[in-house]
């Protein structure tokens, strides 16, 4: 089953300017169930446009994006969360830093029901979170109360790559998600993400700059070079390729 | 003087409150407020002529403020106004409104029943003010509290913290603006319609300054009661309503004019906007000094185990 289909998928800047770029020049794209897919490509290539276009950031000048079968090319971020979860690069972004640990995961839990009078906490609820925070062993069982915007950015990375997993998501998109974080940690977060994905069968999309990072995870490639997809190589293809054909790749 | 301004801070309050949801939970300062004062004021006063009971009109004064609010939020989400000029927009648009409803700028209630009056006749003015304060800010705190306690009140939070988590995370994020923009303005203008019953009558230029005493009576309330709990929050708005109160009647017993009123206003604003700043600079300077002083005093002992003679950090 296709999770994800991106047909001829157009993204101008600045139309009718000097400034004029053209970032997405008909881009297809399908998404098989199970995908965990790398994208990687230059400064400005246009990646992060065809996140945020997916994402529904930005909308699309031309084209469909078909999200498990419904047509959303033109719906809300709120909309489209039904079925897709997104970690962003920054770790401020992903989570509401005023608001406790625990709100946060009911914020993320119960995406589809975000306008009712129920009380928001329920017994029972918080030893399940806990055991969820523990898989992570990052301590933050033992924060539960505490504002969010006390915590460190792993843990803050960490906290919303759980949150967006909770829901179970047809599709994961992870924007640079390890970049803002020091070295040791954005190896952990990486660790954690991969095992996540691979105990629940995400479907995942997930941006990089780190060629090792998009060699050693996911079963495909995708490399994005001046708006158009130059490379996109799948299981035993992708693992037969080494950081040198890559790096050539990019030229 | 300390019972009167206990009665009219508890009538302020829901002013308190309203300018609290704009200015804290959704981080927008809304000068819709300056509208939606008089707005309460004016729907109650002339409903009330018009033969409505008081209590109707208060709600009515409610129900009209949320409208304002409904306005300045689709100016805002769905315009993209910015929040400042969407408010100051509604605000304006409303003194025509409000000169239309009552027909002159001032309108007095004749001999109507207002809402103190349900209260026992044998109570003294004073004390009946207080009750109706209590009551109405009992009621509102109430609701509020339990509203914060569900999902809505969540999503609400949410939103006003981080907009894109929060649409990430499936939120209708205009609508929730919206939402509590008319929420507060209802607040606002169901003040209003207090303040209104218990002077006699509706003022056009009633509203003017309402934006400085609500952001005042927030930031003096925060001085009072800390907490992230939403309850202690609630109800550090009731006491910065009533102690703001307390500090123009006090400056009134000095004898400054009512026409002064305004600046006192603004310069209490002023104070109260630095002293917290203030406040935290020194307990963080005396926080820093005695960290370093135990960081010292371990480090000479290092020092002194090691080498008993002459310490580094002796002066000889």
């Amino acid at each position: 089953m296709k999770v994800l289909q991106v047909k001829h998928l157009q993204k101008v800047f600045f139309p009718g300017t000097d400034n004029e770029r053209h970032v997405l020049k008909n881009i297809n794209l399908e998404v098989d169930e199970g995908d965990f897919i790398s994208v990687i490509g230059n400064n400005g290539a246009g990646k992060s446009t065809l996140l945020n276009t997916i994402a529904g950031t930005l909308h699309a000048d031309a084209g469909e994006i078909d999200l498990a079968s419904h047509n959303v090319s033109k719906k809300s971020i709120a909309y489209r969360s039904r079925w897709m979860s997104r970690v962003f690069q920054d770790p401020k972004m992903g989570t509401a830093g005023d608001l406790t640990v625990m709100q946060n995961l009911v914020l993320a839990q119960s995406h589809t029901n975000t306008i009712n009078l129920k009380w928001y906490q329920r017994k029972g609820d918080v030893e399940e979170y806990q055991e969820l925070l523990k898989t992570l062993n990052m301590g933050l069982e033992n924060f539960m109360d505490t504002q969010v915007k006390y915590l460190s950015g792993g843990q803050r990375q960490a906290l919303s790559l759980l949150m967006a997993t909770l829901s179970k998501p047809k599709l994961l998109l992870l924007d640079e998600h390890t970049a803002a974080l020091d070295p040791k940690t954005s190896q952990e977060v990486m660790k954690i993400t991969n095992e996540m994905v691979q105990k629940e069968h995400l479907t995942t999309m997930m941006i990089t700059h780190k060629m090792s990072d998009a060699l050693k995870y996911g079963n495909r490639l995708v490399m994005v070079q001046d708006g158009q997809i130059k490379l996109d190589v799948k299981g035993d293809k992708k693992d037969s390729l080494d950081t040198a054909q890559l790096l050539q790749a990019f030229e | 003087m300390l019972i009167s301004s206990l009665g009219q801070g508890l009538l302020w309050a829901p002013l308190a409150i309203g300018v609290f949801i704009t200015f804290r939970i959704l981080d927008i300062p809304d000068l819709t407020t300056e509208g939606s004062f008089p707005f309460g004021a004016a729907v109650a006063v002339s409903l009330m002529l018009k033969g409505q009971s008081a209590i109707t009109a208060a709600l009515a004064g409610f129900i009209a403020g949320c409208l304002a609010g409904l306005i300045t939020g689709i100016l805002d989400t769905k315009l993209h106004i910015p929040s400042l000029l969407a408010g100051i927009l509604t605000m304006t648009g409303l003194y025509s409104i409000n000169m239309h409803i009552m027909g002159k700028s001032n309108v007095p209630l004749l001999n109507e029943k207002v809402l103190t009056e349900y209260l026992p006749a044998g109570w003294s003015l004073e004390i009946q003010t207080i009750v109706l304060g209590l009551i109405v800010t009992v009621i509102v705190v109430t609701i509020l509290y339990l509203m914060f306690k569900t999902r809505l009140g969540l999503s609400l939070m949410a939103t006003g913290n981080n907009k894109n988590m929060s649409a990430a995370n499936g939120i209708n994020t205009d609508g929730m603006i919206i939402f509590g923009y008319m929420i507060s303005n209802g607040f606002i203008a169901l003040s209003g319609a207090l303040i209104a019953q218990s002077n006699g009558y509706a003022d056009i230029g009633m509203g003017i300054g309402t934006i400085v005493i609500g952001l005042a009576s927030v930031l003096v309330g925060e001085i009072f009661l800390r907490g992230h709990n939403i309850l202690t929050r609630l109800i550090a708005m009731v006491v910065g309503a009533i102690v703001y109160r307390l500090l123009l009647t006090v400056a009134m017993g000095l004898g400054f004019p009512p026409d002064d009123l305004k600046i006192l206003s603004a310069v209490i604003l002023i104070i109260v906007i630095c002293v917290p700043i203030i406040q935290t600079r020194i307990r963080t300077k005396r926080q820093l000094k005695k960290y370093l002083e135990q960081m010292e005093d371990k480090t000479d002992e290092g020092i002194t185990s090691e080498t008993p003679t002459k310490g580094i950090l002796s002066r000889n």
